[in-house]
């Protein structure tokens, strides 16, 4: 079926824009099959953003767990800090192709905001960014910067005001505005073709990845991690992978405050099928369908659903899903600082926390290739104003 | 497949008469589960031709401010679908025909089966589900149908033709044009493009026409008497019980456009 993955994804959307879906999704399939985009594209991809972006051994890190090898792929060196201007700036493009003028993006951690704003800017287009106000008051550097960059930030105050009710005043947007805007949002969720769309431009860090590994390792890792809310860097670094059965892929989603409804993010491991925003994918909610409240210490992880490909991974068990909890997060953070000199966002500081746990139980001749989508200077009052139930071992279970 | 089809009791009543019918929307839950129930009894006993019901998500794409509003307050009031079933059923019992208004994550977790049985059960004779468009129809449209619900789809200013006619073929009951581009929510004017919008829904499909969004005041009526069979309004009436007013007057006052 169209858009499917599955049983999961497909286009759970008011019939005003599913015409609006149909247009971006020839349009889609033309541009990434035209040598000229893809020139374009690969060319801004390296001028702007920066890639490649380098493997790099955290020799510390590995050191310090007293196991398997591990390294990271730096999507924090991306040019505003994260993989997110990978996709920004794909769609950014195609926007620019297809003739629409005004842009909309949602915003949780603010590093799709940004990223947003900032293409929106070297392009010349019109950028509108939706975000919830508890994120505005926790990444209110982000906001700041989306500012300076041009945008027009728009404050959503319903619900929990995080990133499932920024990404649903967006659609809102789109609605009524769908003739003359383009949404880029900024993970691999919503109706298709976004799904497939996001992958297809965030996928790049996983080329990249497993070409560099080989080099540098003259062989494939054994387990690659990354962290997943909606999913795009997990996606982004899977790809590359999928064929390789011999290569275990995690993805570690945001575990907050602990098990128990309400209390974390983690739709793949606590949650069960349902529709949100579009697509049919796990979801965290209540017995009568009503999504859930979600904590998490991470903007970019707040998320009750997931991307639909994730859930076909999980239920094929191509990949695997755990939860790390906010304070071992948090823990993680201070580790990675301290250790390697580089801050990562508390989003990867997921992985990182479940890469120290799989570095000692693969041993030292383990490989673990840990996505670092981003850079943690947008955390900085997050971490500080963490209150730390207790003394965190990074790498153990608490 | 339309000329075979059976005349719904929705449609019958949608048609008798020629006149524009009204279809009040009530919220189940809001201002409280009894509250509502009255509300759509008293839409009733003034005249209106069938009442929508919603039930509550917590996450309506298609709506605006103010149907969000009464969604986030019946859900905090502990409304639940088989709650929302009760109040539809209350509704209907005043001999009207109820139509269900939801979005298709909470008729999933139902699972809808048990919802479209429960549904015909309680005597409801349609559901619309905004968020459930034709290409994703089955196999909930299908469970629908065969405990003998209407599946009303909806159309938009945005929809081409070839869309038209197959959204149409999924119909019954009848068919919901969208009159504007955008969420739902009171406006002051209709849309000027809607006259050909009317037209070209009306040439694909011999169904009642209800046409929704944006109509809150007698004026819009009288333009669209003629037009279409029905109108249908929610935003404007969940705004009027917000404020304090007294929704089943402008129910009245929205009659009187009618004829």
């Amino acid at each position: 079926m169209k858009g499917r993955f599955g049983a999961y994804g497909g286009q759970y959307v008011p019939e005003t824009l599913m015409s609006a879906l149909e247009e971006l999704d020839g349009a889609w399939r033309e541009a990434w099959h035209d040598p000229g985009f893809q020139l374009e594209l690969k060319a801004q991809l390296h001028a702007f953003v920066g890639r490649p972006t380098p493997l790099y051994a955290a020799e510390r890190l590995t050191e310090h767990f007293g196991g398997a090898v591990i390294h990271l792929k730096r999507e924090d060196l991306c040019h505003t800090g994260a993989h997110k201007l990978n996709n920004a700036l794909g769609q950014a493009l195609l926007a620019r192709r297809m003739g629409k003028r005004r842009i909309i993006a949602e915003t949780g951690a603010g590093q799709h905001g940004v990223a947003t704003a900032a293409v929106c800017a070297r392009f010349g287009l019109d950028c509108t960014v939706y975000m919830g106000s508890e994120d505005m008051r926790r990444q209110e550097l982000n906001v700041r910067r989306m500012r300076l960059l041009g945008a027009e930030i728009r404050e959503v105050t319903a619900g929990s005001a995080t990133l499932k009710e920024a990404i649903s005043e967006a659609i809102r947007d789109w609605v009524t505005n769908v003739g003359e805007t383009h949404y880029i949002i900024g993970s691999v969720v919503g109706p298709h073709p976004y799904p497939e769309m996001v992958r297809d431009l965030q996928r790049v860090i996983g080329d990249e990845a497993r070409d560099q590994y080989l080099i540098a390792e003259g062989r494939l890792p054994d387990v690659v991690v990354a962290c997943v809310g909606g999913g795009s860097n997990a996606i982004g670094m899977f790809t590359a992978f999928i064929e390789d059965r011999k290569v275990r892929l995690v993805g570690v989603e945001a575990g907050g405050s602990g098990p128990g409804r309400g209390r974390n993010a983690a739709s793949l491991v606590g949650g069960r099928p349902g529709v949100l925003h579009g697509s049919f994918s796990y979801l965290l909610q209540d017995p009568d369908g009503q999504v859930e409240t979600t904590e998490s210490v991470s903007a970019g992880l707040d998320y009750p659903g997931v991307g639909p490909e994730h859930s076909l991974l999980r239920d094929i068990g191509r990949a695997e899903y755990v939860a790390v909890t906010d304070a071992e997060a948090v823990a993680a953070f201070k580790l990675c600082s301290r250790l390697e000199g580089i801050m990562p966002a508390l989003e990867p500081a997921h992985a990182l926390h479940h890469a120290g746990r799989l570095a000692g139980r693969l041993g030292p001749d383990g490989r673990v290739l840990v996505c670092l989508s981003g850079r943690g200077d947008k955390d900085m009052e997050s971490v500080d104003g963490f209150q730390e139930p207790a003394e965190i071992e990074v790498g153990r279970r608490v | 497949m339309s000329s075979t089809r059976a005349t719904s009791r929705l449609e019958e009543r949608l048609r008798a008469n020629g006149d524009l019918k009204l279809i009040p929307y009530v919220m189940a839950g809001y201002p409280d589960a009894a509250a509502s129930i009255e509300l759509g009894r008293a839409y009733a006993r003034a005249g209106a031709a069938a009442v929508e019901v919603g039930i509550p998500f917590s996450d309506p794409l298609a709506d605006g401010p103010a149907v969000q509003r009464a969604g986030e307050v019946a859900l905090r009031n502990g409304m639940t679908v088989a709650g929302a079933l009760e109040v539809a059923g209350r509704v209907a019992d005043q001999g009207v025909p109820v139509v269900l208004m939801t979005y298709v994550n909470p008729v999933l977790a139902h699972d809808p089966r048990r919802l479209a049985a429960e549904a015909a059960e309680a005597g409801v004779a349609g559901v619309i589900i905004p968020d459930l468009p034709a290409e994703e129809a089955e196999p909930v449209t299908g469970w629908l149908r065969s405990a003998g619900l209407d599946t009303i789809f909806l159309v938009a200013p945005t929809s081409p033709d070839s869309r038209l006619m197959s959204i149409a073929e999924r119909s019954s009951g009848f068919v919901y044009c969208v009159t504007l581009t955008g969420v739902t929510g009171a406006r002051a004017e209709l849309d000027p493009g809607l006259d050909r919008l009317l037209e070209r829904v009306r040439r694909s499909t011999p169904l009642p026409i209800a046409a929704g969004f944006g109509i809150s005041r007698p004026e819009h009526l009288a333009r669209l008497r003629g037009k279409v069979d029905a109108a249908i309004v929610a935003s404007a009436l969940l705004n009027r019980l917000h404020e304090g007013g007294d929704p089943v007057a402008l129910v009245e006052e929205l009659l009187a456009g009618c004829r």
